[in-house]
């Protein structure tokens, strides 16, 4: 029973290059998706808290909904929408890891979105009337707002990051799982599974494992340190 | 047209005639005449639910009247002649020179003079050993005192206080009350809600008070203190004395 584990410590500790390869993809797409995820959806998610418009509850029924959009419904809908016969096929980009950001992209941005606008509608009950006082209107107080809210959405962002790396049905259906292309972690240990090569898929069964860890600690003791020195 | 434009120019008196403030048809405010003139001391009292954070909040802007007319003497409502102070002070999640300068920034002060302004205000309010330390971990007093100095860093003609002391100690009040006092000898108009009769004795040139969300009297301090003409401030004043 110690044949695969055996294989997978080897492999780690030798710095295989198709290991290194794919863990280097999957850390790409993940942090560029998460990176896009924010972008879009901090100002999304400050924005929809403090504004009030009709369908408004809505749309944060949608969004609360759409975190727990199941992975391989993201990648069919991004794979119609890139496939040749797509609005989008023109861009070739289906089969590229383009294809597979975009995918995880549409993962994480509820996730952000959800949770910005819960932190900064609670942190604008609390400030509204003082910010107002000082001369902020409801525009200017979304940077205020995001900033002050910094640590709680620092959580969320990382939610976004463990789900997008964790998943593997839309990198597969949307990636395709290319050796050397668009083989990501997750898509790599189905396959290698599948074929009963389990030293490699334990090897980095360990590795999504000990990166999960270690951004998770390394937020937890961000968020310990922030709460002592910020209140 | 000139006249309103002018940054320095006062925008005291404020006149508020036959004010209404009503949530859902129920009025919490009605038929509040008043005028604040510049550079007065009025203190605001009634009973809790008599209106007066409410009355405070209309004045500043936070609300707008339901009936009734706020006007300024400058015509429009500067919300950078104004500032206010709250009984649980806003501190802004960094430090204690960042949350003097954040107003600042707000009104477009180039960096130097801001700069300055804050350089100025710790300094003038002891607050130079505390200027690099997160706000929110200040002192109920520290976090208080550091909110008017916020306050006071904007420059304001006219300044609400809504129960500014009333969650703190009684040197921490104190401490507030030789600021509130500063300021309206600097010329700053003071318009503060206090359910503390000692406070509203030593602080108080004008007294309004409100009961059920009516004015029912607006009088000096002195002859408000000395004898209150209606039967509700009167058993106010009383109710004080017995508790």
């Amino acid at each position: 029973m110690d044949g695969p584990f055996a294989t997978a410590f080897s492999l780690i500790a030798s710095g295989d290059p198709a290991l290194m390869q794919i863990i280097g993809l999957s850390l790409r797409v993940t942090l560029s998706a998460v990176v896009i995820a924010c972008a879009v959806g901090l100002p999304l998610g400050a924005a929809l808290a403090l504004a009030r418009f009709p369908g408004r509850g809505a749309v944060i029924v949608v969004f609360n909904a759409l975190m727990g959009l199941p992975p391989v419904v993201a990648g069919l809908i991004v794979y119609l929408m890139l496939s040749r016969s797509g609005p989008l096929g023109s861009l070739a980009l289906l089969f590229t890891p383009t294809a597979m950001v975009i995918a995880q992209t549409l993962l994480i941005l509820p996730i952000v979105v959800s949770l910005t606008r819960s932190v900064v509608e609670d942190l604008w009950a609390e400030y509204r009337e003082q910010l107002l006082s000082l001369g902020a209107g409801r525009l200017r107080a979304v940077p205020t707002l995001l900033w002050d809210g910094r640590v709680s959405l620092l959580t969320g962002v990382l939610a976004g990051f463990g789900r997008a790396s964790a998943e593997v049905g839309a990198v597969l259906i949307v990636g395709g799982n290319i050796a050397g292309h668009t083989r990501t972690m997750t898509t790599a240990i189905t396959l290698e599974t599948a074929r009963g090569n389990l030293g490699l898929a334990v090897a980095l069964g360990i590795i999504l494992m000990a990166l999960t860890l270690t951004l998770n600690a390394a937020a937890w003791g961000a968020g310990q340190w922030a709460r002592g020195r910020l209140g | 047209m000139k006249a309103a434009r002018d940054l320095s120019a006062s925008v005291l008196p404020l006149s508020l005639e036959g004010v209404g403030y009503a949530v859902g048809g129920k009025p919490l405010l009605s038929d509040i005449t008043l005028r604040i003139e510049a550079g007065q001391r009025l203190v605001v009292m009634g009973a809790n639910g008599a209106g007066k954070s409410l009355f405070l909040r209309l004045c500043h802007g936070l609300i707008d009247p339901t009936t009734g007319r706020r006007r300024w003497a400058s015509g429009e409502a500067r919300a950078e002649a104004q500032a206010m102070v709250f009984q649980r002070p806003v501190l802004l999640r960094r430090s204690v020179a960042a949350n003097i300068d954040y107003p600042l920034t707000l009104k477009g002060l180039p960096r130097t003079a801001r700069h300055e302004t804050v350089a100025h205000t710790l300094d003038r309010f002891g607050l130079n050993a505390l200027a690099g330390r997160p706000a929110r971990l200040l002192s109920g007093g520290e976090q208080q005192r550091l909110a008017l100095a916020r306050a006071w860093a904007m420059r304001p003609q006219v300044l609400f206080l809504d129960e500014p002391s009333s969650a703190l100690d009684p040197s921490a009040t104190r401490i507030i009350e030789e600021m509130v006092a500063q300021f309206s000898d600097e010329g700053i108009t003071i318009v503060m809600t206090t359910h503390d009769l000692g406070q509203a004795r030593r602080l108080g040139e004008q007294v309004a008070f409100l009961h059920r969300g009516r004015l029912i009297e607006h009088r000096s301090a002195a002859e408000f203190f000395a004898g209150p003409q209606t039967p509700e401030a009167r058993a106010f004043l009383a109710g004080d004395l017995i508790w």
